[in-house]
């Protein structure tokens, strides 16, 4: 027996989709039944009171969660989101309903005994709510109160040799696609670097001292497909210097309709019969494709690499042998300034493990964030503010014209004396030579 | 990595908490800096995980941005006094 009336909430399950709603109320139906006789550690009526304050909510047109709050586990500054219902009284199940992020397994690969074991401590410690995922890629558990947190982190870090992961002013988890242990477009090992990282920068993932959040991603290949373009302070992408392999001879297989484009991904429709043309020439942003209709050929010093080519023809095109990464750095989310990709800082960088030479442009990148960033402000806003070339200054790294993002409007980058063969100085006398006054 | 603190870095930091008291209780990591301008902010840290550790100082998260300050003070830090 549902413990409020919530007819508002009630109407978000009539739909096709499936619901929160739902999955809450069934949640606390087997609360209520606890068939595995748990001796729950929150209190057993937190979802009742949970779907009663959001009807409030939608009745009121405003929330009853107070904002943040001081709780962690010790030595952490990250991890625990601390919420407040400003309503106890009324729904004194979520008087604490704080949540909990985890950090998920590179690649998200998991096992069923690992699921099972961190079902098995929310079920009894926590709401038994969870996100899989959360928008950064950490495991999120919803809900729980202050004594339980020292109990889970235990649990986490002793039964499953789990870490927390990142919130606040920290590094966030970071979060990589699952490269090379099953994409053959990975040109690193993004789930390699992923740990690495993660165990180099254990300080700062857990003791906030940055100016606001702060985010790693590792995509394989500039498919993107933890769109670390868009969503990390600090991308890594990976590249490849050489050309583009083509296998001629599979090229006129997808021609002749012997393999299908896109691996059959497409295969929902009928498309009509592939045209390499209009399908795969046509299509390179750079035009710098040409099919004869016997070879297919590329100006590779043209490819922006796109990925659509390969992406069309994966058994005929390849990723090059020199391989290694872009960094590009800045991409947010709005809140202080708009939303911004990442804006290209190095072009091509070593992946090879230890990872040395990204190791040490992100320090560099830090300790001038660190110093110059103002409160709550994103890395690609300080770049915005004090200009692209303080950051080249900064990280050492030289101006190169894949730096710029518009020719010709936005000339951000100035020559300094030293880096001009001569310097400033000139002849007076031969320059008036050559020019009258 | 273990954060560092001596006494009289522990007493900056307190004495300048305690100074601003009346006007707020929590403080952006960047408000330390001026106290240690001979500090790299990564010094900085080190002083003020120290005395995290030593529980003169808490976090207070709002889950996108930390704040420091001392342990108990504030409004919040009464009300969720739960353990």
């Amino acid at each position: 027996m549902a413990k409020f009336k919530t007819p508002l909430l009630d109407e978000l399950e009539t739909g096709p989709w499936p619901s929160f709603v739902a999955d809450i109320k069934q949640e606390s139906a087997h609360r209520d039944a606890n068939p595995d006789n748990l001796d729950y550690q929150i209190p057993a009526d937190t979802l009742d009171d949970l779907l009663g304050q959001l009807e409030l909510s939608y009745k009121e047109k405003e929330t009853h969660w107070k904002h943040g709050g001081i709780v962690g586990v010790f030595g952490y500054g990250g991890g625990v989101i601390g919420r407040y219902s400003d309503q106890p009284e009324m729904f004194p199940g979520i008087a604490a309903f704080h949540t909990m992020r985890v950090a998920q397994p590179a690649g998200k690969y998991y096992d069923t005994k690992f699921l099972r074991k961190l079902c098995d401590i929310w079920d009894l410690r926590g709401s038994g709510l969870t996100n899989m995922h959360g928008s950064t890629g950490d495991i999120v558990l919803l809900g729980t109160q202050t004594p339980q947190l020292e109990e889970i982190f235990w649990e986490l870090t002793h039964d499953l040799n789990n870490d927390l992961g990142g919130s606040g002013s920290n590094l966030r988890t970071p979060a990589a696609c699952l490269g090379q242990s099953r994409c053959e477009y990975a040109c690193y090992n993004t789930q390699d670097m992923c740990y690495n990282l993660t165990e180099e920068y254990q300080d700062e993932l857990h003791r906030p001292a940055f100016p606001y959040k702060f985010k790693f991603k590792f995509d394989g290949c500039p498919n993107g497909c933890v769109c670390s373009m868009a969503r990390s302070d600090f991308a890594v992408i990976g590249t490849w210097k050489d050309d583009i392999k083509i296998d001629q001879e599979k090229v006129k297989a997808y021609v002749g309709g012997e393999f299908k484009p896109n691996a059959g991904s497409h295969a929902g429709r009928d498309w009509g019969p592939f045209d390499i043309q209009k399908e795969v020439v046509e299509r390179c942003p750079s035009q710098c494709m040409k099919w004869d209709g016997n070879a297919l050929t590329i100006d590779n010093a043209n490819c922006v690499r796109c990925m659509h080519c390969i992406d069309t023809m994966p058994r005929a095109l390849r990723i090059g042998d020199e391989r290694g990464a872009t960094i590009l750095v800045g991409a947010k989310a709005p809140v202080v300034d708009g939303a911004q990709l990442g804006s290209v800082l190095v072009p091509f960088i070593s992946t090879e493990e230890p990872y040395d030479e990204i190791k040490e442009l992100i320090n560099k990148i830090w300790d001038w964030w660190m110093e110059e960033g103002k409160n709550r402000e994103r890395l690609g806003e300080t770049m915005k503010r004090l200009s692209f070339q303080k950051l080249l200054d900064a990280t050492e790294v030289p101006a190169q014209p894949c730096q710029v993002k518009h020719p010709r409007t936005n000339p951000f980058i100035f020559f300094k004396e030293d880096e001009v063969p001569g310097g400033w100085k000139r002849d007076l006398a031969a320059y008036r030579q050559r020019h009258q006054r | 990595m273990a954060g560092v603190c001596t006494d009289e870095e522990r007493e900056k930091v307190v004495d300048f908490l305690n100074g601003k008291s009346s006007v707020k209780s929590k403080f952006y990591f960047q408000d330390f800096l001026p106290l240690f301008p001979d500090k790299k902010p990564r010094e900085v840290k080190k002083v003020l995980s120290a005395l995290i550790d030593g529980g003169v100082l808490e976090y207070w998260s709002s889950g996108s941005t930390t704040m420091y300050g001392l342990k108990g003070a504030g409004k919040q830090s009464a009300a969720e006094g739960e353990s």
